[in-house]
C-alpha cells in the first residue's frame, strides 16, 4: 500500500517575520536612527523613514540568508532550534527567496529614494553579515565574532551617509565603537551558551582558545572601547553630554568585564557576572547611541 | 532526478487549515504591496517637490 504525505502547508507569515529576527532588528533601527539623528543637515521625514526601512528590511534580509545557510546548525543547538526552518515550519527554498528578496529590495529602495551611496553601504553590510560572516568565517576561525561585528557596525553609518551624503570621520567611529562592542558582548554570551556552540563544531572563542583566553579578551576589547567612546569628542563631533555619559557608561562596562576577566567559573555557580555584563552591554548601546542623539539635539538648540 | 512525491489528498480539517494559512498570507502581502505603493508615492512627491523648488 501507497503511504504518501498530504501536501505541506503553506508557511505561517509570522514564521516568515521570526525569520527577520525583529529582536536583533530592533537595536540595528535604533543604532541606524541614532546615526541619522545625530548627523549633521537635515532629511526629509518621508526620505528618513524610507532610509530607516531599507536598513531595517536590509537586516532583516540578511538574517533570513543567515538562517537559510545555518539551518542545520540551528536545529543543533537549544537556543536555534525551534526557529523556523530548523523546527520544520518552513521549507528552504522559501526562507532563502524571502532573504534575497528583502536583501535586494532593500538596496534598490534605499539607491531610488535615499542614495546609492548609502545603498552601496547597505548592500556590503548584508554582503558582509550573509556571506563574510556566515558562510566564511563563523565555521572557521575564532575571531569570527571581532571581523563579523562589522556588519553590525553599519547601521549608524548607513544612517549618517542618508543625510550627509558623504563618509567623514565621525560615522567611521560610529562604525568602530560598535565593532569594538560587539566581541565583549558576544563572548559573554558565548561564555553561557559554550556547550551548545561546542556540539555543533562552531569554533567560537571559548570552545577554540579556552574560557580563560576569551574572559581576557572581554577585558581587553572592554578597556580598549572606553577611549574609542571618547574620540568623537576629541575630534570634536560630539559635545559633554554624550562625553560624560560615555565615560560613565564605560567606566561601569570596564568594571562589569574585568569581573569577568579575572573571574574562573564553578560548575552550578549560574555565570551571573557574565549575564549580567551580556545584559548590560545592551543596554549601554541604546544608552550611549541615545546620549549621542541628545548631545546633537541639545547643540542645535544652542543648550552647550 | 527526484522521485515526484506522492501526495494523497487532504481531507476537509486539512484543507480548511491549508485555505486560512493561505488567506492569512495573502492579506500580509496584500499589505505590504499596499504599503510599498503608498511609500514610493510619497518619495516621489518628495523629490518632486525638492526638485522644483516647492513651486506649484
Amino acid at each position: 500500500m501507497d503511504t504518501g504525505q498530504t501536501l505541506p502547508l503553506p508557511a505561517d507569515w509570522r514564521d516568515f517575520f521570526a525569520l527577520t529576527k525583529p529582536r536583533v532588528m530592533s537595536l540595528v533601527i535604533f543604532t541606524g536612527l541614532c546615526g541619522l539623528l545625530a548627523a549633521p543637515g537635515s532629511i526629509h521625514p518621508v526620505i528618513a523613514f524610507t532610509a530607516i526601512l531599507c536598513i531595517a528590511v536590509g537586516a532583516g534580509g540578511a538574517a533570513a540568508l543567515n538562517q537559510w545557510w545555518e539551518a542545520d546548525l540551528d536545529a543543533g543547538m537549544k537556543r536555534t532550534a525551534g526557529r523556523p526552518l530548523p523546527a520544520g515550519r518552513m521549507d528552504r527554498t522559501s526562507a532563502r527567496d524571502f532573504g534575497f528578496l528583502l536583501a535586494g529590495g532593500s538596496v534598490f529602495t534605499m539607491g531610488l529614494g535615499v542614495g546609492w551611496l548609502a545603498a552601496s553601504i547597505l548592500a556590503i553590510s548584508i554582503f558582509y553579515y550573509a556571506w563574510i560572516y556566515t558562510v566564511w568565517l563563523k565555521p572557521r576561525t575564532p575571531q569570527n565574532i571581532v571581523i563579523g561585528g562589522g556588519a553590525g557596525a553599519f547601521p549608524p553609518l548607513i544612517g549618517w551617509v542618508a543625510v550627509t551624503g558623504d563618509i567623514t570621520l565621525m560615522p567611521v567611529l560610529l562604525f568602530a565603537i560598535i565593532f569594538m562592542w560587539t566581541p565583549p558582548h558576544f563572548w559573554a554570551l558565548a561564555l553561557f551558551v559554550q556547550t551548545d556552540y561546542a556540539k555543533v563544531g562552531i569554533p567560537m572563542m571559548p570552545v577554540v582558545a579556552g574560557e580563560r583566553s576569551t574572559r581576557r579578551q572581554i577585558a581587553a576589547y572592554a578597556i580598549a572601547l572606553l577611549p574609542l567612546t571618547l574620540a568623537p569628542w576629541w575630534i570634536g563631533g560630539a559635545g559633554a553630554i554624550y562625553s560624560w555619559s560615555a565615560l560613565l557608561l564605560g567606566l561601569v562596562f570596564v568594571a562589569l568585564s574585568l569581573k569577568v576577566g579575572v573571574r574562573r567559573s564553578v560548575p552550578g555557580d549560574g555565570m551571573l557576572p557574565e549575564k549580567r555584563l551580556f545584559g548590560y552591554s545592551i543596554l549601554y548601546l541604546f544608552v550611549l547611541f541615545g546620549m549621542l542623539v541628545a548631545d546633537r539635539l541639545a547643540t542645535v538648540q544652542g543648550w552647550q | 532526478m527526484n522521485e515526484p512525491q506522492k501526495l494523497v489528498p487532504m481531507d476537509k480539517e486539512q484543507t480548511e487549515l491549508y485555505r486560512k494559512r493561505q488567506r492569512s498570507r495573502n492579506k500580509v502581502l496584500g499589505i505590504v504591496l499596499l504599503s510599498f505603493a503608498v511609500l514610493f508615492f510619497a518619495i516621489s512627491i518628495v523629490k518632486i517637490t525638492a526638485q522644483t523648488g516647492g513651486a506649484g
